[in-house]
């Protein structure tokens, strides 16, 4: 046969499955990797966020309870202060190693260009120095905390820098990767050393002992971070597709090796481990990778179980013998089990899990609860979900623990401190919340004695986290009792790294609180005022950018508290330039806003002069401030129209309205915004009138940016401003924007719009132009510009018709007729809608097309599935039912009728609204019955929905045309014996009653019976939405003389009163307060009497909430209804109610 | 409440109702549920004028005595509670 061969299916390419199957086998091949790795914070976050894993945490003493106890404290205050002042003096050399380094290296390349190759002597030397430089740094280390050997330091400083430096320049070129551990055991015994390595030699063990954190060169015991051996890498990695890469030549790795035996770690209290015992377990787990374990010896089934998790629950993966354990012991393998079902466990594990862990909390204590807690938050594959869980868990043994968490504040904090810079809202909502409970556990003098010494450190990242954790510690102890410190701080002669974070405490807390910084208002800028002077530029900035949010959090009240900084400010900003300029800037912006309008225009005379000098500036962040505080001085009362025009505008324009600002999306917003601003003073001719011309300019983006400016200015202040010869340009420039577009985009659909609105009937003179770019545009090859043209059609449809020109809407809605075919939905939709607008201005008689030929051919269009086009055609059906109805046969709307069903189902609400509401005026003009019977039958259907709305739609149908007609035929259906049916009546029956209201009273009795059958019926839902019609009917027929009937009905309701489910229950609860209102207070407490003090707890607990509902809706009416108990009096206790009992 | 209704919408109905003075439960003594009516029922009198003028005539006392005494009378209408039997 020479047809080609049919095949039967299609299936994947053979290359793709091949893939697939050569992926299977690949064993480790783990597709979620890389989705894994992006879920991880650390993996996601940037450098200067992962720089908690450079911090260290101290024990920070509790120095309440020795006083107390009567004993020394060791690791307290003064040892932090110490060896945060070691830090930062190291910090201070090693930075000055760099420079050198970095002078040398330059030196060092000119040197290189002329000769290639180093001598020989000079490498041999330079690897000698570095040797001794190694062991220096060690060395250095671990006298952290000796006191003399920081006096040491200090002494000997230049010499060692020096000689350092001679070493670090060739530093470069030589390769250690595993000659590391030969150095460590060659720094003891010696060869050359250097002079320094001499000093500190016999150190003396020193109690307090820093625990440092993560940083992996830092803490050699730390066996989690620890580094890995060749075995375990091995064991890690696979064996095929790895090699073992030789390191770059310049190589010189910048942390020290590990292995280092120091006695002083073991004593740490943090999370040690023997290394004997779980080093092999450890390793077994890397080894095992792959099979993680699920199940867990006392822990039971986990969700999940990552490799890092078995470094760190080591201990209770393997089975172990109980008895042989300590108390203490066993506490830590509990905590850990607990712990592993927090982070790891499915969610009613973790819950009992963490319910066990708080009760337990003061048992446990805190010391092994953090140890555990704590290097576990640092962990660096750490996820969301984790951290939330652990978080969650500090929260809650926080409020256990109390005061016992005092020696942990500090660990606590260097691990919680990260979250209030996260980027996630409920990672910083999460900090501020534990931190504002470890403040409150802790107390205001150990926090402040615990966060000192991080306030001048060295690292930036610090002081940052810092200060913001200081600002949730003063908005939880509030701002008062914080205040001597804060003075303090910024006042600090020591450092200006202190002044600074003071300052920034002050604009967090700003930030923070907002409004609430009003009482302290005075108190907290007389803190700040003079680091305005302060010799430091960082320090002037943070001052200006801390008044600029003390300023944003009060306006608009508080000016007089900026009064002592308000000729620093104005006085700075002639002194400053670049960055500092930009903050006092700010400042002022934010000032000027609370100011009393008669001073107000002389502060802005002073800062223009110089906002008009940078408007040239080429500083993008400068840029978007001098925009922000012109937009603000022109926002002020105290500035004249005049002033704006005259002085401000011109450079203004001259700045800002360039072709480039419209390329950047931030300076672009920043620009139109300042310039609607300016508009509101200088008003709108003379805005317009300068950038009207821009309307022509070549570049589109600025077209546009001036579009959207003339769009916002217009449509706040309106066009009566604008004169005859701006008017011509106006309309000129805008047709010719809108038809030189190029990407068919809102804002010159919008601009188009709201400028022709605005104009009204002055736009006459061009309708005709305009509608003919329309008719040209609608004929446009391109879909897009087709929709535009039908949605500007639908904008103008009002102003052409107050122009008086109907020619040209019939002659648009001709052209729009003939575009019903279109086969775009988007652009079909926009089609529809701009017929709609024209048949709503013209009035279904004049319209042309005629409504008879306009209809049938919506008919079909209503299959559409589109949901715009299933939109627009409801709409436009719905406005001819309601207003033009007679003009389309029956025939045709009953056709429509059957098509407006499918419509039900519709996911936007809008649409079915509207469909139900066609419903109601299709019926209305062609009487009840055929539109009925095609909705009860409706009823039968599968989908809920579609049932549901043909509920409504019978209950509008019996709204619009009397309930009389529609009551007998849902009377009539409910006999069907179908359950939907049947429930399908009832809801429309409690719909009718809902919206018919007193009505009712005149069908009440004839559904009584009805009611009868329904509310009896073993089906829950036809007793609730039986009880549903009642309370429905009960409302609408309160005061109008059913009480019989009604009587009736709450007898057949009150049983269900003891149903459990909720929905059934509820309604049921509703129709009996409904009753109160039909029956009276009295009736209904009668009904609630019986079971008050009923022997069943289950009754009388029914029986009260009905009754509170009841005391609740009529609490005064009750008051005669109560019944007599004078009866029960005994001994003191009298329950006579006596006034009642008096006669005149 | 039943457990089973503890997870609804009613529950919260239920607390919102928990907060109002005078509003009951399963657990409440013929006491204090009396003390509550006796206090509703003062309120009332002294809350409508046309009941203490008549409570006024009644008596033969001034309308802003029997107002005062109506008042006073609700810090301990039924008497002191009764001792706990437990």
């Amino acid at each position: 046969m020479s047809e080609p061969r049919l095949v039967d299916s299609y299936t994947a390419p053979k290359e793709v499955l091949q893939e697939f199957a050569e992926m299977a086998e690949e064993e480790d091949i783990d597709p979620f990797a890389e989705t894994a790795k992006q879920r991880q914070i650390a993996a996601r976050q940037s450098d200067y966020h992962n720089r908690r894993f450079n911090r260290q945490a101290h024990d920070s003493a509790d120095a309440f309870k020795a006083v107390v106890e009567g004993e020394d404290v060791e690791g307290g205050y003064k040892d932090a202060m110490r060896l945060q002042r070691l830090e930062k003096e190291e910090e201070r050399v090693r930075r000055a190693i760099e420079e050198k380094e970095r002078q040398e290296r330059e030196e060092g390349q000119q040197k290189m260009d002329l000769d290639k190759t180093p001598p020989r002597a000079e490498i041999e030397e330079a690897q000698k120095e570095l040797a001794a430089m190694q062991g220096t740094k060690r060395k250095r280390r671990w006298d952290i905390a000796e006191p003399e050997s920081e006096k040491e330091n200090k002494e000997v400083k230049g010499e060692w820098s020096q000689e350092a430096l001679e070493g670090a320049a060739p530093k470069k070129r030589r390769s250690r990767w595993d000659a590391t551990p030969a150095d460590v055991a060659a720094e003891t015994p010696s060869g050359k050393r250097s002079r320094w390595d001499q000093a500190p030699a016999a150190a003396p063990e020193v109690p307090m002992t820093p625990i440092i954190m993560n940083a992996p060169g830092l803490m050699h015991e730390d066996k989690h971070n620890r580094y890995l051996t060749d075995e375990e890498l091995d064991a890690i990695l696979p064996s095929a597709g790895y090699a073992i890469v030789t390191p770059p030549p310049g190589y010189a790795p910048l942390i020290r090796p590990p292995k280092l035996s120091g006695p002083s770690v073991t004593e740490v209290g943090g999370f040690q481990i023997q290394e004997s015992s779980d080093a092999a377990a450890a390793a077994a787990a890397a080894g095992l990778a792959p099979e993680l374990p699920t199940e867990i010896p006392g822990v039971g089934n986990l969700a999940f179980f990552k490799p890092e998790d078995a470094q760190y629950f080591a201990k209770i993966l393997k089975e172990e013998d109980e008895t042989e354990l300590s108390v203490d012991e066993m506490k830590e393998r509990k905590i850990m089990r607990l712990l592993l079902k927090i982070k790891n466990g499915t969610p009613p594990v973790r819950k009992t899990a963490l319910r066990q862990i708080t009760d337990k909390a003061r048992d446990f204590g805190a010391g092994p609860l953090f140890d555990k807690i704590l290097p576990l938050l640092m962990e660096r594959t750490l996820e969301d979900q984790e951290r939330h869980l652990l978080v969650k868990v500090i929260d809650r043994v926080l409020y256990k623990l109390d005061d016992l968490v005092r020696p942990y504040v500090h660990k606590i904090l260097v691990v919680i401190e990260p979250l209030l810079i996260d980027e996630d809202y409920y990672a910083r909502v999460e900090g501020r919340e534990i931190i504002s409970n470890l403040s409150k556990a802790a107390g205001l003098a150990h926090m402040i004695s615990t966060m000192r010494p991080d306030i001048d450190h060295a690292d930036e990242y610090v002081r940052n986290t810092t200060a913001r954790a200081f600002s949730v510690v003063a908005s939880a102890l509030g701002i008062p009792s914080l205040l001597p410190f804060l003075k303090a701080v910024c006042r600090s002669k020591k450092s200006w790294q202190a002044r600074h974070t003071g300052i920034r405490i002050v604009q967090q807390i700003a930030i923070m609180m907002g409004c609430a910084v009003l009482p302290h208002l005075r108190n907290l800028v007389e803190c700040i005022a003079h680091g305005l002077q302060d010799e430091q530029t960082k320090v002037r900035t943070m001052t200006a950018l801390a008044l600029a949010a003390l300023a944003e959090a009060s306006a608009p009240y508080g000016i007089e508290s900026f009064d002592n900084v308000l000729k620093p400010l104005w006085v700075g900003i002639r002194l400053h330039r670049g960055k500092s300029l930009a903050a006092f800037l700010k400042a002022i912006g934010f000032i000027l806003p609370l100011m009393d309008p008669e001073y107000v225009s002389y502060y802005i005379k002073e800062v223009t002069i110089i906002l008009i000098r940078e408007f040239q500036t080429s500083d993008e962040e400068m840029k978007k401030i001098v925009l922000k505080v012109v937009q603000q001085c022109a926002a002020t009362e105290g500035v004249t129209a005049q002033y704006i025009k005259q002085d401000i505008l011109p450079d203004f324009f001259k700045a800002f309205w360039v072709r480039r600002m419209a390329l950047d999306r931030r300076n672009y917003r920043q620009v139109v915004e300042t310039t609607v601003e300016l508009a509101q003073k200088a008003g709108v001719a003379e805005i317009v009138g300068r950038i009207v011309n821009e309307l022509k300019d070549e570049a589109e983006p600025y077209r546009k940016m001036v579009m959207e400016t003339i769009t916002k200015v217009v449509a706040s202040l309106g066009a009566s401003d604008i004169d005859e010869r701006l008017e011509v340009r106006l309309v000129d420039g805008i047709i010719y924007a809108f038809q030189e577009q190029t990407t068919e985009d809102q804002v010159m659909l919008d601009g188009f719009g709201t400028v022709v609105n605005a104009l009204g009937i002055r736009v006459k003179p061009y309708l005709t132009q305009i509608v003919s770019t329309i008719l040209w545009r609608l004929n446009n090859k391109s879909a897009k510009v087709r929709q535009q043209a039908a949605d500007l059609t639908t904008r103008l449809a009002v102003v052409i018709k107050q122009c008086g020109e109907d020619q040209l809407l019939s002659k648009l809605g001709l052209v729009l007729f003939e575009q019903l075919g279109e086969e775009y939905p988007d652009t079909l939709g926009s089609i529809i809608a701009a017929e709609g607008a024209i048949a709503n201005v013209v009035g279904m008689t004049q319209m042309n097309p005629p409504v008879k030929d306009l209809l049938p051919r919506m008919t079909p269009i209503l299959r559409n599935r589109h949901e715009k086009v299933q939109e627009a055609t409801i709409n436009l059906i719905g406005r001819i039912a309601d207003r033009g109805a007679e003009f389309v046969p029956a025939r045709e709307w009953m056709r429509i009728c059957f098509e407006l069903l499918d419509l039900l189902k519709a996911h936007k609400k809008g649409i079915r609204r509207a469909a139900v509401n066609s419903f109601g005026y299709i019926a209305k003009s062609l009487g009840p019955q055929d539109v009925l019977q095609v909705l009860l039958t409706n009823l039968r259907v599968q989908e809920r929905q579609s049932r549901v709305c043909s509920t409504v739609a019978i209950a509008i149908v019996a709204e619009t045309c009397g309930p009389f007609t529609c009551i007998p035929a849902i009377l009539n259906e409910y006999r069907t014996a179908e359950l939907n049916v049947r429930t399908g009546c009832l809801k429309a029956l409690s719909f009718v009653f809902e919206y018919v209201g007193p009505q009712s009273a005149y069908y009440a009795d004839s559904v009584v019976t009805m009611l009868e059958d329904a509310l009896t019926d073993r089906d829950l839902v036809h007793r609730q939405t039986a009880s549903t019609i009642v309370k429905h009917l009960a409302l609408g027929v309160a005061g109008l003389g059913c009480e019989d009937s009604m009587l009736h009905l709450m007898n057949l309701v009150w049983p269900n009163c003891f149903e459990t489910s909720p929905h059934v229950i509820g309604a049921v609860m509703e129709a009996i307060e409904a009753m109160r209102v039909t029956l009276g207070p009295g009736v209904l407490l009668s009904y609630v009497l019986q079971g008050l003090f009923h022997p069943a707890r289950k009754v009388r607990e029914v029986y009260w909430r009905i009754y509170n509902s009841l005391y609740l809706g009529a609490e005064d009416a009750l008051v005669p209804f109560y019944p007599d108990l004078g009866e029960l009096s005994e001994g003191q206790n009298v329950y006579d109610r006596q006034p009642l009992q008096m006669f005149i | 409440m039943s457990s089973e209704l503890r997870y609804t919408a009613n529950t919260q109905l239920e607390h919102l109702h928990a907060r109002y003075t005078g509003t009951g439960h399963a657990d409440l003594t013929k006491y204090e549920w009396l003390t509550h009516q006796h206090r509703d029922t003062l309120s009332s009198i002294v809350g409508h004028p046309t009941l203490t003028s008549y409570l006024a005539i009644a008596d033969g006392e001034a309308v802003g005595r029997v107002r005062f005494e109506m008042t006073e009378r609700m810090l301990q209408p039924c008497g002191p509670p009764p001792p706990k039997d437990d």
